[in-house]
């Protein structure tokens, strides 16, 4: 039996909202299907099961708030047989949720939902149609606010409970929150990570002239953008200089093999995000394109998936659509480095002797010293900056 | 498709992919990019929306004809009278 946990979806997450199920007990699931959206400070988030198996139990219900770590469902993994059907409702089973899941004994907590199937006591004034949909929805009536005459709980009151449980935090509310978990996690990276910085000042002249070709013989729709060509140039880069993939963990460098580029989102409205794009090495321009254009679309529709927001192993952001000419960002812990592009801008370049325009970028890397010396730093910019002078092999 | 049709049209792929635009009054020679915060990606979907709807072919060369809703109209009204 392996446990579904409210997974970590970034240093600054602590709990999470679950919204809903999209598998029920006794549903077969196979890794890596989406089985729930929680809600999190960064939006709604689709999140994956790790296992191969069958639901044996649904332990949170939408509407909790659900700690990192706990236990959202039980997955019976192949070969191992169902358990006993359970025993009917006892006393004992009315606990909430958030407490048999494993809430510190004594600690307070917010009204939480019940588990369906244990019914509600009877004290509480409540109708009997109240009742029934408490029942069915899982709702602990002492946690609803009745108004109907003497404070009963109506049908309406437990409709409405239900609704505002599932539904996501109104937007002011969540860039508040959103705010906040920057804040958190951009406060405690420097805070902890002593970040050094290098610069470099790019020629994209080959660069631009084979987009400018590539992007002439493909249609409206497969068109490339000059960010595609910096991901990949940064995530080829990365064998040359491979310290600056990875995580800062227990005290020591943890390099990763594989190179899922987080990259920087500015979401509408305000706020930012940074899922990954995975295996990025792999893809080519075109898949890498397609990749981006789906990963924007669905961070701004709030539709990213639990991986993507923990899986990145270094970051890029490239803030040239803003007319800055350079960027030195902070590195999102626990990573080690994360690259920064500014806007391709035409400026007097010297090209055998002689001033000639050309289109450049300013690039930058910061890292993390304690994995990364700025001797290697420098290499790798170097390293991305050959890439960028060979498009066509990107 | 008149012009009503293709004012229509820009005014949708436009609140494609800056969705508050859609109850606002758009100036017609405002620089939609600044104005709305369009970053590059929003831009192209802008095109492809465009193109999607109407069939014009958009080469990146032109993309500059068509950085405000007054020359988004221009260009589309051309090059169908071209089609």
């Amino acid at each position: 039996m392996a446990d579904f946990r409210m997974p970590s979806l970034g240093a600054d997450m602590e709990a999470g909202t679950l919204i809903k199920w999209l598998k029920q007990a006794g549903e077969t699931v196979k890794r890596s299907d989406i089985i729930a959206e929680v809600d999190t400070d960064k939006g709604a988030i689709e999140i994956e099961v790790f296992e191969d198996g069958v639901i044996e139990e649904i332990v949170a219900q939408p509407g909790e708030k659900v700690p990192v770590g706990r236990t959202l469902a039980r997955i019976r993994t192949a070969g191992i047989a169902p358990a006993p059907a359970p025993a009917p409702p006892r006393e004992a089973a009315q606990v909430t949720a958030a407490t048999a899941a494993g809430a510190p004994a004594g600690e307070p907590g917010p009204p939480s939902p019940r588990r369906a199937g244990a019914p509600p006591p009877a004290h509480v004034a409540a109708s009997p149609a109240a009742r029934r949909r408490a029942t069915e929805l899982g709702l602990d009536l002492r946690s609803i606010a009745g108004t109907g005459p003497h404070g009963a709980i109506t049908l309406a009151d437990v409709e409405g409970t239900a609704a505002a449980a599932a539904a996501p935090a109104p937007a002011p509310a969540r860039q508040q929150a959103m705010r906040r978990a920057i804040a958190s996690a951009m406060a405690k990276s420097k805070r902890e990570i002593p970040h050094a910085y290098v610069t470099t000042t790019i020629d994209m002249f080959r660069a631009m002239a084979w987009l400018r070709a590539e992007n002439e013989r493909r249609s409206v729709g497969d068109r490339l953008l000059p960010a595609v060509l910096l991901l990949k140039a940064v995530a080829t880069a990365v064998p040359d200089v491979p310290e600056v993939n990875g995580y800062w963990l227990e005290d020591r460098l943890q390099p990763t093999s594989t190179v899922h580029l987080g990259t920087a989102i500015a979401l509408r409205g305000g706020g930012l995000i940074s899922p990954a794009i995975h295996d990025v090495g792999q893809r080519d321009l075109g898949a890498l394109m397609r990749g981006l254009a789906d990963l924007v679309a669905r961070a701004r529709s709030g539709a990213l998936r639990g991986s993507e927001l923990t899986d990145a192993t270094i970051t890029v952001t490239n803030l040239g659509d803003q007319g800055v000419d350079g960027v030195l960002p902070i590195i999102y812990p626990p990573q080690v480095a994360i690259v920064g592009f500014g806007r391709i801008v035409e400026r007097p370049w010297v090209v055998d002797g002689r001033i000639e325009p050309r289109p450049v970028l300013n690039a930058s890397l910061s890292f993390d010293h304690r994995a990364v010396d700025g001797h290697r730093a420098g290499l790798f910019l170097a390293s991305v900056d050959r890439r960028l002078q060979a498009p066509g092999v990107l | 498709m008149t012009e009503q049709d293709l004012r229509a049209i820009v005014r949708q792929a436009l609140a494609k992919v800056a969705p508050e635009t859609a109850a606002m009054e758009i100036e017609a020679d405002g620089p939609l990019r600044e104005e709305y915060d369009l970053d590059s990606m929003d831009f192209l979907n802008f095109i492809i929306g465009l193109h999607k709807a109407t069939g014009v072919e958009i080469p990146e060369t032109d993309y500059p004809r068509l950085g405000t809703l007054a020359g988004a109209l221009a260009y589309l009204e051309e090059r169908r009278g071209q089609a």
